[in-house]
C-alpha cells in the first residue's frame, strides 16, 4: 500500500459489502442450515383466543408415519427451570408467569399448545391435523379500553384483574397551565395494532450434543447475546454451553427481539429426539406467533394561547399488552409520555399511561417502539392548535421550538436531549418542497372543487441506548474486537447483530479511515455467541452508535501497540533508537516523523506482531484488542418532512403525491445506506397512515390474518422520495453519530395524516384515525359534505 | 402453508386430462394457474386428492382470430399472454389493458384467463369484463363439449355452470360491433389487489350519437358477477350525457343482492363505489366508442 491511495471512506456512498452475498442467494438465513439426521417440528396452535385445556390426545399423531416424538405444553414446560424472565418491571406493575407454552389455558389464538417433530415438514404438518385438544371456550377480552374494568372476564385469576399497571405522573403544573390557556384542543387517537412483516418470516435450528451437554441454537434474532442469556437461563444450562447463531437475518423491526417459545422448545426437541431439529414458520403462521406493535387508544388534552404557544397537556394512554408482557415490552408505552414534548419548549404535562392485558398475541416494539405513538400525539396537536388559532401549521411550530442554543436540554418528562436545530431542518424542508407556492396550489385546488393537503411535521426520537439504565437489564453497552492478522488484514468482531442495516460495511468503513487500511481489507463478523463473547445486540437505532464508537475504541488500543511495534521495526531498519513520539500512523503507514521515506506498513507490523523476534522486552505477542463501551447518554437525531396528498372525493382514495424527508442523524458514514433506512421507514410509516391494521372480532380471532387481508404498501403508491439532510453531530459518542433506523417511520406517519386532514380541513375536520383508508376518508365526506366547486378555501 | 398429501398429474392433451378427470372424478382438482387453488390448499381449506394440471397442454395456451373476427383464447392463456397480445391489443385494446391490471407480475404471469372464470372469485377482474364483452365459453368433456354464454355461466359464489366433468378449453371474445368501446374500472383492495369492485363497460355508439348496445359487468360488489341490467336499459336507446350517465351509474347495483360486507368494504360502501365506478367505465368507454 502506498501512501496516499488510501481516501476517506467515512461519509462516501460505499456499495454494501453483504450485498453480492445476499442478492446471489449465498447469504445463510437460519431456513439455509441443513445438518445431518435433521429433524422438523410443527406447533400445534390454540384456534381460542382464551379455552381452557381440559386434556390433549395425541396417540394418533404419535403413530403416524415418520413421527419421531409428540409433546404437550405441559410436558415441553416441564423440561424448562424457568418461566421467561421479565426486564424492567415497573413499580406495582403485576403480571402473569410465562412458560414457553400453553399448558392448561390458551390466552390468545396462537399460543402453542403442543408440537410434534418428524423426519419431514410435511410429516410434522400432517401430524398437527391428528392431535386432538379438548378445549373449554372461555370470555374473551379484546378491549384495551374496558380491559381492566371490574365487569371483565380476568385472564390471570391470580392477579384479581387484567391491568398490568397503571402510570401516572406529572411535570411542571398542568392544571395552571390549563387554567391560563386561551382555548383546549382534545381528540381520541387511536393508533391500530400494527403486524410486523420482515422479509423472512421467524425460524430456528437447534443441536445437542449428548456427551458434553453443549447445545447450538441458530435463531432469527436481532440480539443473539440476549437470546443466550433468556433461553440459557430457562434451560438451566450455562451459559457457556449454549452457542447461539444469527448470522444472516432477514429483517426484524422489534419483533426479533424476544426470545421466542420455539426456541426453547428446539432445544428440548433436540435433546429428546438426539437429533438436530428445525422449525420455520411461514407467513400465515407468523401472524398470530410473531409479536405485534404498537395498539394504543389516547386521549389528548392540549391548552395553548392564541399566539398558537402549546401551554400544558394532558394524556391518557391505553396500551394493549396482549396476552403476556414480554423482554421490556410493557415499558414501551411508558415511552409515548416520555417524547410526547417532541421538538416543542412545553414545560407542563400530565399524563397516565395505563397497560393491560387481553386475549390477543403479545405485543412488542416495532420500528419506533412507544415513540412513533408520541410524534403522532404532538404532531397532530400542533396542527390542532394550527386549526383553533386559524394559524399556519409552520409558525405554530416555529413558535414553540425548543432553540438551538439550549442544547443539551433536559425535558420536562426527563429525557435529556444532546443536540438539535429544527429549524435549519424545516429551512430546508419547506424550500425543498416549494411550501408557499404547495399553499397556492391548494388554494387553486380548492377553488377547482379538488382536495389536497400539505402535511408537515417535525419530529424527534430517543436511540442509541444505552447507557444501562436505558434498557433495564438488557445491557447499555457494545463490545469490539479488532485483531489485526500476520498479513496486516484487519477482523472486527461486534457484539451488535445488524440484519439489514448494513453495518458490515459501515464498520468497515469506519475502521479503514481509523487504521488506514483498504476497505477490502477489513472483515466484520457478528451474529455467533462462540466467536462475538458478549454483545447486546441491534435495536432502537443503537447499532452504529454504541457498536460503532466501541470498535474506534478498541482501534485506539490497537494503534498505540501498533506504533510500538512499528517503533521497534524503525528502530531495527536505521540502527538508532527513536523517541516513539516520532512515530506517526498516517494513510496506514508508520513513519518516522520528517522522515517519509522510512516507513512501514500493518503488513510488517502484523507479522511483527505474532512473529515477535524484534518485540521490545516488555511488549507481548499479538495484535488484538477488546474494548465495551456504554455511551453517557441517549442520542436525539431529528426530523422536517412534508406530504402532500391529494384524495378522490368519489372513492376517498388518498393519494400520495409528493414526500420531502429532511433528515438529521448527526454525522453520515455512508449516505446510501442512511437513505435506505429513510426510503424503508417512510414505507412503513406511510403504510401505517394509510393501510395497515389489525383487526380482530370479538371472539379473538385475527381477521386480518394474512397478506391477502392486511395491507402493506407496494413500491408502486409511492411517489419518489425527495431526502435531504441538516447534520448536527451527536456530542454523547466520538462519532458525532445519532442514528437513523426509526426515525423516518417515527415521522411519516403523523406527516401523511396531517397532509390528509389539511386536505379535508376547510371542511371542519379537525382529526381523522389512522389508518386512513379509502372508506374512512369516504365516510368522513358524508359527514362533512363534500367540496364543492367554488367552495371555500 | 403445507398442504394435505395430493397426486399429481400434468397431461399434455386435454383427452388425456379428460380421461384423469374421468377416472378421478370428485376426489380431483384442475389446476391452472394456481393463485387461487394452491393458497386454500396451503391452508387445508381445500384438500383434493388429486391435482390434473393444465399447464402442459398446449393446445390450451393461443390467442387467434376467430371465423367472426371476435378473438379464441385458448383456456391456459396466462395475463401475460393476453397483455402483450398484438391480437387483443388491436380488436380489443381494453382487455389487454385490464390483463395489465391483474394482481402483479407474478400473478400475470402464472393467472389464466380460464382459471380466473372457471374459479369465478367474487372480486377477480375478468369475471366483469367476460359479462361486459359477452364471452362465450367453449368446453371439453369426454363424449363432446358445449358452449356456454357468460350470461349463464356465473351461478353464484365460488360456482359456475361447469359441470365436475368438464374441461373449459377455450374463450371466445365476439367481435365488437362497430362504434363500440370498452373499459374497466376498479378500487384494488389494497392488500390482496382483487378489485374491492370493478366494472366493466361495453357501449356501442351509433352515428347519430345514439346507443345502440351497453353491456355493464360488475364485480367484487356481490357474491358472484352481475350484469348491470338497469343501467344498460337506461343507457341504451339514448344519447348518452352526463345526467344519462349519472343517472344510469347511480341504479348499477340496484340489482345486486347480499351486496358483499367484509373488512376490506362494507355493504354500504361498496354499493356506492359500484355507482361511482360504473359511471367513470361507461364514460371511459363512451369516450373511445362512436
Amino acid at each position: 500500500m502506498i501512501a496516499g491511495q488510501v481516501s476517506k471512506l467515512i461519509g462516501s456512498r460505499v456499495k454494501r459489502k453483504e450485498d453480492p452475498r445476499l442478492i446471489t442467494g449465498e447469504g445463510k438465513y437460519t431456513d439455509d442450515v441443513m445438518l445431518p439426521g435433521m429433524a422438523y417440528f410443527a406447533v400445534l396452535r390454540s384456534p381460542y383466543a382464551h379455552a381452557r385445556i381440559d386434556g390433549i390426545d395425541t396417540s394418533a399423531a404419535a403413530a403416524s408415519p415418520d413421527v419421531l416424538a409428540v409433546l404437550t405444553g405441559a410436558e415441553i414446560n416441564e423440561r424448562c427451570a424457568e418461566p421467561f424472565p421479565l426486564f424492567a418491571i415497573l413499580e406495582g406493575m403485576q403480571y402473569p408467569e410465562r412458560w414457553p407454552m400453553a399448558a392448561t389455558k390458551a390466552n390468545y389464538v396462537g399460543e402453542p399448545v403442543a408440537v410434534v417433530v418428524a423426519t419431514s415438514r410435511a410429516a410434522a404438518r400432517d401430524a398437527l391435523d391428528l392431535i386432538e385438544v379438548d378445549y373449554e371456550p372461555l370470555p374473551v377480552v379484546t378491549d384495551m379500553e374496558t380491559a381492566a374494568d371490574a365487569d371483565q372476564p380476568v385472564i390471570f385469576a391470580e392477579m384479581g384483574s387484567n391491568l398490568c399497571y397503571e402510570a401516572s405522573d406529572q411535570a411542571g403544573d398542568p392544571d395552571r397551565a390549563f387554567a391560563e390557556a386561551d382555548g383546549v384542543v382534545e381528540a381520541r387517537m387511536e393508533q391500530p395494532r400494527l403486524i410486523p412483516n420482515p422479509m423472512e418470516p421467524r425460524a430456528t435450528v437447534a443441536e445437542y450434543e449428548r456427551s458434553s451437554g453443549n447445545a447450538t441454537l441458530w435463531v432469527t434474532t436481532q440480539n443473539p447475546h440476549i437470546e443466550r442469556m433468556v433461553a440459557a437461563k430457562m434451560l438451566g444450562m450455562p451459559e457457556n454451553k449454549l452457542r447461539v447463531i444469527a448470522i444472516d437475518v432477514g429483517g426484524g423491526f422489534g419483533c426479533k427481539i424476544n426470545t421466542y417459545s420455539e426456541s426453547l422448545i428446539a432445544v428440548i426437541l433436540a435433546r429428546e429426539v438426539n437429533r438436530p431439529v428445525k422449525w420455520a414458520e411461514d407467513r400465515t403462521e407468523h401472524f398470530v406467533s410473531t409479536s405485534h406493535g404498537r395498539g394504543q387508544a389516547q386521549y389528548v388534552q392540549a391548552a395553548y394561547k392564541k399566539d398558537g404557544t402549546l401551554l400544558g397537556m394532558k394524556l391518557k394512554i391505553y396500551a394493549d399488552l396482549g396476552a403476556y408482557a414480554q423482554v421490556i415490552s410493557h415499558v414501551i408505552p411508558t415511552l409515548t409520555p416520555s417524547l410526547a414534548p417532541g421538538v416543542y419548549g412545553c414545560r407542563d404535562i400530565g399524563w397516565t399511561t395505563i397497560g393491560v392485558f387481553t386475549n390477543k398475541i403479545p405485543y412488542d416494539a416495532y420500528r419506533g417502539a412507544g415513540r412513533p405513538e408520541a410524534a403522532y400525539i404532538i404532531e397532530r396537536v400542533m396542527d390542532l392548535i394550527a386549526d383553533a388559532t386559524g394559524k399556519d401549521p409552520v409558525a405554530v411550530r416555529r413558535k414553540n421550538f425548543i432553540p438551538k442554543d439550549a442544547f443539551p436540554y433536559e425535558t420536562p418528562t426527563g429525557m435529556v436531549y444532546d443536540s438539535a436545530d429544527y429549524d435549519a431542518a424545516l429551512d430546508k424542508a419547506l424550500e425543498i418542497a416549494g411550501y408557499d407556492d404547495l399553499r397556492a396550489e391548494q388554494k387553486a385546488a380548492r377553488k377547482d372543487g379538488k382536495l389536497m393537503g400539505i402535511g408537515v411535521t417535525v419530529t424527534t426520537e430517543v436511540c442509541g441506548f444505552g447507557p444501562a439504565a436505558s434498557t433495564g437489564g438488557l445491557g447499555g453497552f457494545e463490545s469490539a474486537t479488532v485483531r489485526v492478522d500476520p498479513m496486516g488484514k484487519v477482523t472486527v468482531l461486534t457484539g451488535a447483530s445488524p440484519h439489514g442495516q448494513g453495518e458490515e460495511t459501515s464498520f468497515a468503513q469506519i475502521v479503514a479511515d481509523d487504521l488506514g487500511v483498504p476497505f477490502e481489507d477489513v472483515e466484520v463478523i457478528h451474529g455467533d455467541t462462540s466467536i462475538v463473547a458478549r454483545g447486546v445486540g441491534t435495536f432502537g437505532s443503537r447499532t452504529l452508535v454504541v457498536g460503532g464508537t466501541a470498535i474506534l475504541k478498541a482501534n485506539e488500543q490497537i494503534k498505540d501497540k501498533a506504533t510500538r511495534i512499528a517503533t521497534a521495526l524503525l528502530e531495527n531498519k536505521l540502527e538508532d533508537t527513536l523517541d516513539p513520539q516520532l512515530v506517526t500512523l498516517e494513510d496506514g503507514l508508520f513513519s518516522v516523523q520528517d522522515m517519509p521515506d522510512q516507513y512501514v506498513t500493518w503488513a510488517e507490523v502484523g507479522s511483527e506482531a505474532y512473529d515477535g523476534q524484534l518485540l521490545p522486552e516488555d511488549e507481548q505477542p499479538g495484535l488484538e484488542a477488546v474494548s465495551f463501551w456504554e455511551p453517557p447518554g441517549l442520542t436525539f437525531p431529528f426530523s422536517a418532512h412534508i406530504a402532500v396528498v391529494e384524495i378522490d372525493q368519489d372513492t376517498g382514495e388518498v393519494s400520495l403525491k409528493r414526500y420531502v424527508s429532511v433528515d438529521d442523524c448527526g454525522t453520515v458514514i455512508n449516505p446510501t445506506l442512511v437513505e435506505g433506512q429513510i426510503h424503508g421507514g417512510l414505507a412503513q410509516g406511510i403504510g401505517q397512515a394509510l393501510l395497515e391494521q389489525a383487526v380482530w372480532d370479538e371472539e379473538g380471532q385475527l381477521v386480518s390474518g394474512s397478506l391477502m387481508d392486511y395491507a402493506m404498501p407496494f413500491a408502486q403508491e409511492f411517489p419518489m422520495f425527495e431526502l435531504d439532510r441538516t447534520v448536527t453531530p451527536s456530542p454523547v459518542n466520538p462519532l458525532g453519530a445519532k442514528g437513523i433506523g426509526e426515525m423516518a417511520t417515527i415521522s411519516a406517519t403523523p406527516t401523511v395524516a396531517n397532509a390528509v386532514v389539511d386536505a379535508l380541513s376547510h371542511l371542519g375536520v379537525t382529526h381523522v384515525d389512522i389508518p386512513m383508508t379509502a372508506e374512512r376518508i369516504w365516510r368522513v365526506l358524508q359527514t362533512h359534505g363534500r367540496s364543492r366547486r367554488g367552495g371555500r378555501s | 402453508m403445507i398442504p394435505q398429501a395430493f397426486d399429481y398429474y400434468a397431461p399434455t392433451s386435454v383427452a388425456d386430462a379428460l380421461r384423469l378427470l374421468r377416472r378421478h372424478g370428485d376426489e380431483a382438482k384442475l389446476l391452472a394457474g394456481g393463485h387461487s387453488l394452491l393458497p386454500i390448499m396451503k391452508l387445508r381449506l381445500s384438500t383434493p386428492q388429486c391435482l390434473i394440471d393444465l399447464g402442459r397442454i398446449s393446445e390450451l395456451r393461443f390467442i387467434s382470430e376467430a371465423d367472426d373476427g371476435g378473438l379464441a383464447i385458448g383456456a391456459m392463456s396466462t395475463y401475460h399472454d393476453i397483455k402483450n397480445s398484438a391480437l387483443v391489443q388491436e380488436r380489443v385494446p381494453a382487455l389487454a389493458a385490464a390483463a395489465g391490471e391483474v394482481g402483479d407480475v407474478q400473478v400475470q404471469n402464472k393467472g389464466t384467463i380460464g382459471g380466473s372464470l372457471a374459479h369465478a372469485d367474487p372480486a377477480g377482474d375478468f369475471p366483469a369484463l367476460a359479462l361486459a364483452l359477452n364471452f362465450e365459453l367453449v368446453t371439453a368433456t369426454a363424449r363432446s363439449g358445449r358452449t356456454i354464454a357468460i350470461d349463464r355461466f356465473f351461478r353464484d359464489l365460488l360456482t359456475t355452470a361447469l359441470r365436475p366433468n368438464e374441461i373449459l378449453t377455450e374463450i371466445r371474445v365476439p367481435a365488437l360491433a362497430a362504434g363500440t368501446g370498452v373499459a374497466y374500472k376498479k378500487l384494488p383492495n389494497k392488500a390482496s389487489h382483487y378489485a374491492v369492485v370493478g366494472v366493466a363497460a361495453a357501449i356501442t355508439v351509433g352515428d347519430d350519437g345514439v346507443c345502440t348496445d351497453a353491456r355493464i359487468g360488475v364485480t367484487g360488489a356481490g357474491p358472484t358477477a352481475v350484469r348491470a341490467r338497469n343501467t344498460e336499459r337506461i343507457l341504451k336507446g339514448k344519447h348518452v350525457d352526463a345526467a344519462v350517465i349519472r343517472r344510469a351509474a347511480n341504479r348499477a347495483a340496484a340489482n345486486i343482492e347480499d351486496l358483499n360486507d367484509d373488512l376490506h368494504a362494507s355493504a354500504e360502501y361498496r354499493e356506492h363505489l359500484t355507482t361511482v365506478f360504473a359511471a367513470r367505465a361507461i364514460e371511459e368507454a363512451l369516450s373511445r366508442a362512436g
